[in-house]
């Protein structure tokens, strides 16, 4: 695996899969229901006993 | 039991660095397993003279671990004192280069203590005893690994004794923010590791079903940190005994190397941990749920998928080629996006409680920080466009860009935590004084304003004098004279230096009080007629 393979393999590839990695989150982030699940998640640091 | 077990690994350490000092290939390698001994024997008498004491907190499984964090709060505030001392020391150095004493105390052993104490000591503890406070409140669990967490803790302070006579002493491979040889190194991959598994163990055994996006930020900051030291690193000792290695990577590519490590732990150590700071500390102070947690969310990742990039802005016309030039630098201008969302969702956390900001001064100390976050992360970009760049690289405005980012956001954030932290931690009602904590806050807003400004001044006539030529082509100055018109602003930057020190000052008094559990008798920051209206 030389140093051309490597660059070609991530100027391609690499990039699509990042790319549609980063679009899956975002697009999960916003999902229905998202909103409610999100809400919850933020009151964590808040609903501590102690 | 434990002591004896401790003891025994102590005086096995002192063994090998008393190899180390007979057989060390260099004199420098030498000199530095000697002050490796003294500590140890140091931390053998302190351990003889205590007793078993030290372990009452850290047996049972009942209520969270906090000992490590409370010596974590202290060993942030002492080293922060002694990192912006240091500072303050390296810039009358420079306005005044008598003050260079040789060989120990000149500018170039001095300033790598500077930076490494402020990141690595100030930094470094602040995040180790805030993550393992922040996992342990939103996760509902006790650290992971028992006695790991005072390992990971002392671990560190070992790493920072030997980094910072490493230095005065002249051991350095000379890559910066990674000056430290090959077996520190090696000794902090393995505090590192322990901390990560500590950190992990904690969200693993979690009795909270979801994991808060603070604990992402600071698992995301201990992972990368532990892959780029690991990387950039790379290195072959000259000798198994001696201080000198060389670096696996040559010529540009180790430039870049550097630069990528560089650049993130601006990025991954300095940002990434300290947002994680901010996402649970503003909201507690604040008393109310941060203003988007689905922008969190997108901050974090745009921020993770964006940030490794653009370390090559940092070698704009050099050797490096010229697409990872343009790389680094379309990299960094997107930061702006994800960098400002995260502002604006810290800002807009107070949102319906902006009254706060008037009666809390942890508050406001958290709120300068969020804004010092935004100036940094729009100056930043913009000083990574080539044009720019060709202005500002070399010049003292990337010191003073570097010290907005550090002072404002990091230092300012970490205030307000340790605010927060104290009197929950010693288990006092309130803070020895308010009116301390405001002269503090205005004591070092002034001392950043002061030392971004005239760093702005002085790096741009820098940039503009060296690229000044006359009509046959010549260069109108020489560097010397460049040089000299910089003495006014180094004199005003070490004033600005001095009042964030003479700040934090205040804050080690208001602190010491706080945990001796004094109240200063005074009269309260707001008064009656002012109370905002529920």
């Amino acid at each position: 695996m030389d140093y051309e393979t490597v660059r070609h393999a991530a100027d391609s590839w690499g990039l699509v899969y990042l790319f549609v990695l980063f679009v899956g989150v975002i697009a999960y982030t916003f999902r229905p229901g998202g909103k409610k699940a999100a809400d919850d998640a933020a009151n964590i640091p808040l609903k501590e006993d102690k | 039991m434990k002591l004896t077990l401790q003891v025994i690994a102590l005086a096995i350490a002192a063994v090998v660095a008393l190899i180390g000092a007979a057989q060390g290939a260099d004199a420098l390698f030498r000199a530095h397993s000697w002050v490796l001994l003294l500590v140890l024997v140091l931390t053998a008498f302190f351990l003889l003279s205590r007793g078993q004491s030290r372990t009452v907190d850290s047996t049972g499984e009942v209520g969270y671990m906090d000992g490590p964090i409370r010596y974590g709060v202290v060993a942030t505030v002492f080293w922060g004192i002694v990192g912006f001392l240091v500072g303050v020391v390296i810039a009358s150095q420079l306005a005044f280069p008598a003050l260079n004493f040789e060989p120990y105390l000149n500018f170039g052993r001095v300033r790598p203590l500077h930076t490494s104490a402020v990141i690595f000591a100030f930094g470094g503890n602040a995040l180790l005893c805030t993550s393992f406070y922040v996992v342990q409140r939103t996760c509902r669990a006790r650290l992971f690994g028992g006695d790991a967490a005072w390992f990971v803790f002392w671990g560190y302070q070992l790493f920072i004794v030997l980094a910072a006579t490493g230095y005065l002493l002249g051991v350095t491979q000379s890559k910066e923010y990674a000056e430290p040889e090959w077996y520190v190194d090696l000794w902090l991959t393995i505090v590192w590791v322990v901390y990560l598994i500590v950190f992990l163990g904690t969200i693993l055994k979690r009795k909270e079903p979801h994991i808060y996006v603070a604990n992402w930020f600071y698992l995301a900051f201990i992972v990368t940190i532990a892959m780029l030291h690991v990387v950039n690193n790379l290195s072959l000792p000259v000798s198994f005994l001696g201080s000198v290695s060389y670096s696996a990577f040559a010529g540009v590519q180790d430039a870049l190397t550097q630069w990528w490590y560089g650049h993130n732990a601006v990025g991954f150590f300095l940002t990434a941990g300290f947002l994680g700071m901010m996402y649970y500390f503003m909201p507690k102070q604040a008393e109310r749920p941060v203003y988007s947690y689905r922008l969190s969310i997108i901050h974090f990742w745009a921020l993770i998928f964006l940030y490794i990039w653009a370390g090559p802005h940092h070698l704009h016309y050099t050797a490096l080629p010229d697409w990872a030039q343009t790389l680094g630098m379309v990299f960094s201008i997107m930061l702006w996006m994800p960098s400002w969302g995260g502002m604006i969702n810290g800002l807009m956390t107070l949102s319906g409680a902006w009254d706060k900001l008037r009666t809390d001064p942890i508050i406001r100390m958290m709120v300068i920080a969020v804004a010092f976050y935004g100036m940094s992360t729009f100056e930043g970009p913009m000083m990574s466009i080539k044009a720019v760049n060709s202005l500002s690289h070399y010049t003292d405005w990337t010191i003073g860009h570097v010290h907005s980012g550090a002072l404002g956001w990091v230092g300012m954030i970490t205030f307000g935590a340790i605010y927060f932290l104290v009197p929950r931690l010693w288990g006092r009602k309130q803070l020895y004084s308010l009116r301390l904590v405001n002269w503090h806050l205005w004591l070092a807003t002034l001392g950043i304003v002061v030392y971004a400004a005239v760093m702005w001044v002085s790096g741009i006539t820098q940039g503009l004098m060296w690229r000044e030529y006359d009509a046959e082509g010549f260069l109108v100055y020489s560097f010397a004279e460049s040089v000299q018109a910089m003495h006014p602003y180094f004199v005003i930057r070490t004033l600005g230096g001095l009042l964030y020190l003479i700040g934090a000052l205040v804050m080690a008094y208001n602190l010491v009080q706080t945990i001796r559990g004094r109240v200063r008798d005074e009269a309260p920051l707001v008064t009656a007629h002012a109370a905002p209206a529920e």
